[in-house]
């Protein structure tokens, strides 16, 4: 909120800056926003009078004027402006004048005149963002005066954040409420008169509360034979516009001054533009009113409208109908000061993206008692300026709906025990009552009644924070809590975090973050088939659906990479994806990782190959050797149909399907644009769940190792020889590795050639060559049979 | 007899003049072997009388010591000599990079928050996770904010069409944890949360913190103790700490916390916009209608709570200065984060 330090210092006059006043309002709740001028500097700028102004001679468009300051003679100006003529007064930049932007006034000679100063229009003085012709200023501006000094443009505009509980304090009476609390020492608020205006005329309109609940006070006044065609007077033009509002006319820039100064919404209708009897009552459902800014709108049975015999005028306390407005025609008005209930206003502009100043204070709660002196106010303001002759001030209420302010208790050990410290009775006392509260003492503390005008204390802990916020944070003490200590350990199988990353991470993977939404098309490019969660109201249409997998985010990471040259791309992410299952929605925390372009670094005593299958299956393993035991673990062939259909396998863990891993598509890589082929996986990241390591005996004995090259079929899977070698093996083998796997020129074609390891060794004794043979010869009997395995030689 | 001071010189010249193994032993079977100078001298001893046998032999055997000796001394000069060829040979440059993976990075956001969680865990704090999507009681009516509330506007929230929300900050997971665990509670959660906001300063998701102190005799005092301790530790520096009144709908009183300006100590600076102070964090006492929602006894039991954006202090402690490099995963960026 905007407000100028002139209007303000007319409510309370702490005699301090705006930087001062708003540091004070910062500790206070109101943050400091920032503090403006009211108008750029400049400088030799004052009020003088056109005495003639004749065509020049030479051009259509400029006129001789003869201009009087104050000083000796008058001088001559030309000037462009079409409004400049004989009795105007006006602003002179007189020579040796600086204006904003640094801009010096000189003698000057247009088309062969001289003219010795120049005449501002309020854009060239930085008092409007535009403007048509020269400023005119009012007839009994002194002449001679500083125009900087008349308008009081040393004027500095405070912006504060006010936050949502505190509706009471958007307006320049509520901020000078709380300046005058914070700043203290008995402070008390004045501000100009709001006493009744006297009816001229007996004239009123009736109007029915229909709905008492939300709207159970309303003030209205006839008034008749207003001038709206004029433009307001240029000091309430500037006050609005130090606040931040433009002026239209008479009745609306009063209706927003009112607002603006004392936090009453008002709304002024065309009274030739009426029908019949007012109503405050609940919209029909799907009545249609179209608004002030022209916007058709359909309501619902829970909106509160003002209506006339012909329907709606206005959808209350948020913004009016625009058969009814008011405009520079209108003669005769009526003005509406009402109050409504928060609970009929809140969130019903939101529905159709309303956010006026009317609904901000409604929502947040604007003092029930105010309608009345609002209206005198503006009453007072608008005969002022525009004219016309107000009939009585009508006021309809059923104050049974209005909201009452109960004592609320306050307990001295709950405000000790609540902010760790105890002030002083006095002292709370006096906050409370600086707020306009009612205190009285009882046997454990306080009872303290809050004025009408405050919504957000209905219980203690406000109560407390009110104490608080006047006696600053700053005067409470830190102190550390000391809590009994204790120890919890999370058990060791939960997976590790930081110990995953931290492995991928030295395995030369970069962790990324994607946004947990992804583009829509892209995703299904990848996973035809999975349903997915899209949000109501994306703020992207590629941002648009809740990801099902890590993968769109790191392949759309991966081709960002790509572009920006990177050669080699190894990502990983940690986060949930959004399955649906059976319409009901399953977070699943997944750990998954992209790897592109070459298997190691760029390096120069190794060579370049490309990473594949292997490379990254030899991080998960790694991954999952983390775990402890990995016996449960099977790669069983094929996968996503995002994947290589041959280059992909899906990882089961303890006989459930936990992740997948393999080449992207051929024809998605692609699609995608990807330079090299890249090899995804995907983990569930409970499947990290670890065990606890168990000793094992280490044999004293040597081991013994036999090597063992069998012919099998080529689409023999490694796990099937190694479960049979296994079975045949005997608990004396200790281990099996394949050192080499060959199918080509010297092998039969359907076949492949697989090169085993087998490792024995016994904790008892030293393995005789017989025993190992007799094993051997039992593994290749088993192979021969079950796989119909050949041994080579 | 041979002029034996002659045969030696003449062995010491060809020693001398071998200049590998393989002819050093030449000279050897040339003078010592089986049909070498000197054994024929031995042999031919037999020739002379008795009575110059002794002496005779004696002599030559001493010319043959004096031979094998200069033969090993220049063996194991010959053998040092080829020992130190092949060292020199085999020289390599030591400045060429080593061989294999170079190291990847954790995400800043993942660093800072590991940071934050080390030090509230240090402290006795759990840390708890919730889920992403959430119904309107978790995320918004059990922390005090009925529909319609005004403070609904001050989180642009992203919706579903059944009306489940992306939760808008971590505080769900306080509602969940009152609710199926008992006070005493000490608790922390770190997590994505997600506001319909996009421009230089927000991104539509991002990182927070949520803390959570609930007991018998909680204090604004302690949470004033354990922000200013947290944020020292966090920053590994003294720094002041403010706490301004501020409006939460779960927490009263509120307040915004601030801190003395990590990049300028306080003294003013364009990242503090010349106020000296970092706005860094939301807090206040939890409000007796959270507690109640969540039920909890709002008279026994008091508690505070807060939350912090990890990106703003994940930029203040690494200097990185546009908010929008957190989700661009470009490698540049993610490569200097090899430390934490």
């Amino acid at each position: 909120m905007k407000l100028p330090l002139s209007w303000l210092a007319e409510w309370v006059d702490v005699g301090a800056g705006a930087r001062t006043i708003g540091s004070r309002l910062t500790l206070a709740g109101f943050e400091l926003e920032g503090v403006s001028q009211a108008a750029p500097p400049f400088s030799g700028v004052v009020i003088a009078e056109i005495l003639s102004a004749a065509r020049h001679p030479e051009a259509d468009k400029l006129q001789v004027c003869s201009v009087a300051f104050g000083a000796a003679a008058p001088v001559q100006i030309v000037c462009g402006a079409a409004n400049a003529r004989a009795g105007l007064r006006v602003a002179l930049a007189t020579i040796g004048a600086v204006l904003p932007g640094d801009l010096g006034i000189k003698r000057a000679r247009l088309r062969g005149v001289e003219s010795f100063g120049m005449l501002c229009s309020a854009k060239e003085l930085g008092l409007a963002e535009t403007s048509d012709g020269i400023l005119e200023l009012p007839g009994d501006a002194p002449i001679g005066r500083d125009l900087r000094e008349w308008l009081a443009l040393d004027d500095e505009i405070i912006e504060l954040n006010v936050t949502p509980n505190r509706g009471d304090a958007m307006s320049v009476r509520g901020v000078a409420r709380e300046v005058a609390a914070v700043f203290g020492d008995g402070q008390t608020i004045a501000g100009p008169s709001l006493a009744g205006v006297p009816a001229v005329r007996d004239e009123r309109r009736a109007v029915h509360l229909d709905w008492p609940q939300g709207a159970p006070r309303f003030a209205g006044r006839v008034i008749r034979g207003v001038d709206n065609m004029r433009a307001s007077p240029l000091w309430l033009r500037e006050r609005l516009r130090r606040a931040g509002q433009r002026a239209i006319s008479p009745v609306v820039d009063v209706t927003n001054y009112v607002l603006l100064e004392l936090g009453q919404p008002m709304h002024a209708y065309d009274l030739a533009k009426l029908r019949g009897d007012m109503h405050a009552r609940a919209a029909r459902e799907g009545e249609s009113l179209v608004l002030l800014d022209g916007s058709a709108i359909t309501l619902a049975a829970d909106h509160l409208v003002i209506a006339d015999d012909d329907g709606a005028v206005g959808l209350a306390g948020i913004m009016g109908g625009e058969r009814t407005a008011v405009g520079a025609a209108t003669v005769d008005v009526f003005l509406e000061s009402a109050w409504f209930s928060p609970h009929v206003i809140a969130g019903r502009g939101r529905r159709h993206g309303l956010h006026t100043d009317a609904s901000q204070r409604f929502e947040r709660g604007v003092d029930p008692a105010g309608q009345v002196e609002a209206i005198e106010r503006a009453t007072a303001l608008l005969t002022l300026i525009a004219g016309g002759q107000p009939g009585p001030t009508q006021l309809i209420e059923r104050s049974e709906f209005l909201p009452v302010r109960t004592p609320v208790r306050l307990r001295r050990a709950r405000l000790s025990r609540l902010l760790g410290q105890t002030p002083a009775d006095a002292a709370v006392e006096g906050h409370l009552r600086a707020l306009g509260m009612t205190v009285a003492r009882s046997a454990d503390g306080w009872e303290a009644t809050p004025p009408g005008y405050r919504f957000d204390i209905s219980i203690e802990a406000d109560l407390i924070e009110e104490v608080a916020r006047l006696q600053g944070f700053d005067a409470i003490a830190e102190a550390p809590l000391r809590a009994a200590q204790r120890i919890a350990a999370p058990p060791s199988c939960e997976p590790d975090e930081a110990r995953a990353l931290e492995l991928l991470a030295a395995r030369g993977y970069h962790e990324a973050i994607n946004y947990s939404f992804v583009d829509a098309a892209l995703q299904s490019q990848l996973f035809p088939d999975a349903a997915a969660v899209a949000l109501a109201n994306p703020i992207a249409s590629d941002l648009a659906v809740m990801r099902v997998s890590l993968w769109p985010g790191l392949l759309r990471a991966l081709r960002e990479n790509q572009r920006r040259q990177q050669e080699r791309v190894r990502l990983i992410e940690h986060g949930s994806v959004f399955l649906v299952e059976g319409g009901a929605t399953r977070e699943v925390d997944m750990l998954a990782g992209v790897a592109s372009g070459t298997r190691a670094p760029e390096q120069w005593g190794s060579t370049k190959s490309p990473v594949d299958f292997h490379d990254v299956k030899g991080d998960i393993e790694a991954l999952l050797a983390t775990t402890g035991d990995s016996t449960d673990i099977e790669y069983l062939a094929g996968a996503s149909t995002c994947l290589h259909p041959g280059r992909s396998a899906t990882i089961v863990r303890g006989g459930r399907r936990v992740g997948s891993l393999g080449e992207l598509h051929p024809e998605l890589v692609r699609a995608l644009d990807l330079t090299y082929v890249p090899v995804l996986f995907e983990l569930e990241f409970a499947a990290l769940a670890a065990q606890t390591p168990r000793f094992r005996e280490v044999s004293r004995f040597p081991h013994v190792r036999r090597d063992l090259a069998i012919l099998v079929d080529e689409s023999t899977p490694l796990s099937a020889i190694r479960e049979r070698v296994t079975l045949a093996g005997s608990s004396l083998l200790r281990d099996l590795v394949v050192f080499d796997e060959y199918r080509g020129p010297g092998v039969e074609s359907g076949l492949k050639s697989v090169a085993l390891g087998l490792i024995f060794q016994d904790n008892s004794r030293t393995l005789t060559d017989d025993d190992t043979d007799r094993i051997v010869a039992a593994i290749i009997a088993d192979l021969s049979g079950a796989l119909h395995a050949k041994i080579r030689e | 007899m041979s002029d034996l001071a002659g045969l030696t010189e003449q062995a010491r010249a060809a020693i001398g003049a071998s200049d590998d193994l393989s002819s050093l032993d030449a000279v050897r079977v040339h003078w010592l072997g089986k049909k070498g100078v000197l054994t024929e001298e031995l042999k031919a001893l037999g020739k002379l009388p008795a009575a110059e046998r002794p002496a005779a032999g004696q002599r030559i055997n001493e010319v043959k010591a004096a031979v094998q000796a200069a033969i090993e001394s220049r063996r194991e000069a010959l053998e040092s000599a080829a020992v130190a060829l092949a060292l020199e040979a085999g020289r390599i440059d030591v400045t060429l990079p080593g061989r294999g993976e170079h190291r990847g990075t954790l995400h800043p956001i993942t660093l800072a928050r590991q940071r934050i969680e080390r030090l509230f865990r240090n402290a006795g704090f759990a840390v708890e996770t919730g889920p992403e999507i959430e119904d309107d009681f978790h995320n918004f009516a059990a922390l005090n904010i009925p529909p319609d509330h005004p403070a609904r506007a001050m989180h642009d929230t992203f919706y579903f069409p059944d009306g489940r929300v992306l939760r808008t900050h971590t505080s769900p997971v306080q509602v969940r944890t009152m609710l199926s665990q008992k006070p005493p509670l000490a608790l922390i959660a770190p997590g994505r949360v997600y506001r319909w906001d996009n421009d230089l300063t927000h991104s539509p998701m991002f990182h927070q913190v949520e803390g959570l102190v609930v007991g018998e005799d909680v204090s604004f005092a302690n949470m004033k103790a354990a922000l200013h301790e947290f944020m020292q530790g966090f920053f590994e520096r003294d720094l002041a700490l403010r706490l301004r009144p501020s409006y939460f709908p779960f927490t009263e009183p509120s307040a915004e916390v601030d801190i003395s300006c990590v990049f300028c100590e306080g003294q003013g600076c364009r990242v503090c916009k010349h106020t000296g102070w970092l706005e860094v964090a939301g807090c206040g006492m939890v409000h007796p209608n959270v507690f109640t929602a969540c039920g909890i006894d709002a008279e026994r039991w008091t508690g505070y709570a807060f939350g912090f954006g990890i990106e703003r202090l994940a930029m203040l402690r690494y200097g990185v200065n546009d908010l929008r490099l957190f989700f661009d995963n470009d490698l540049r960026f993610l490569r200097q984060f090899t430390s934490a």
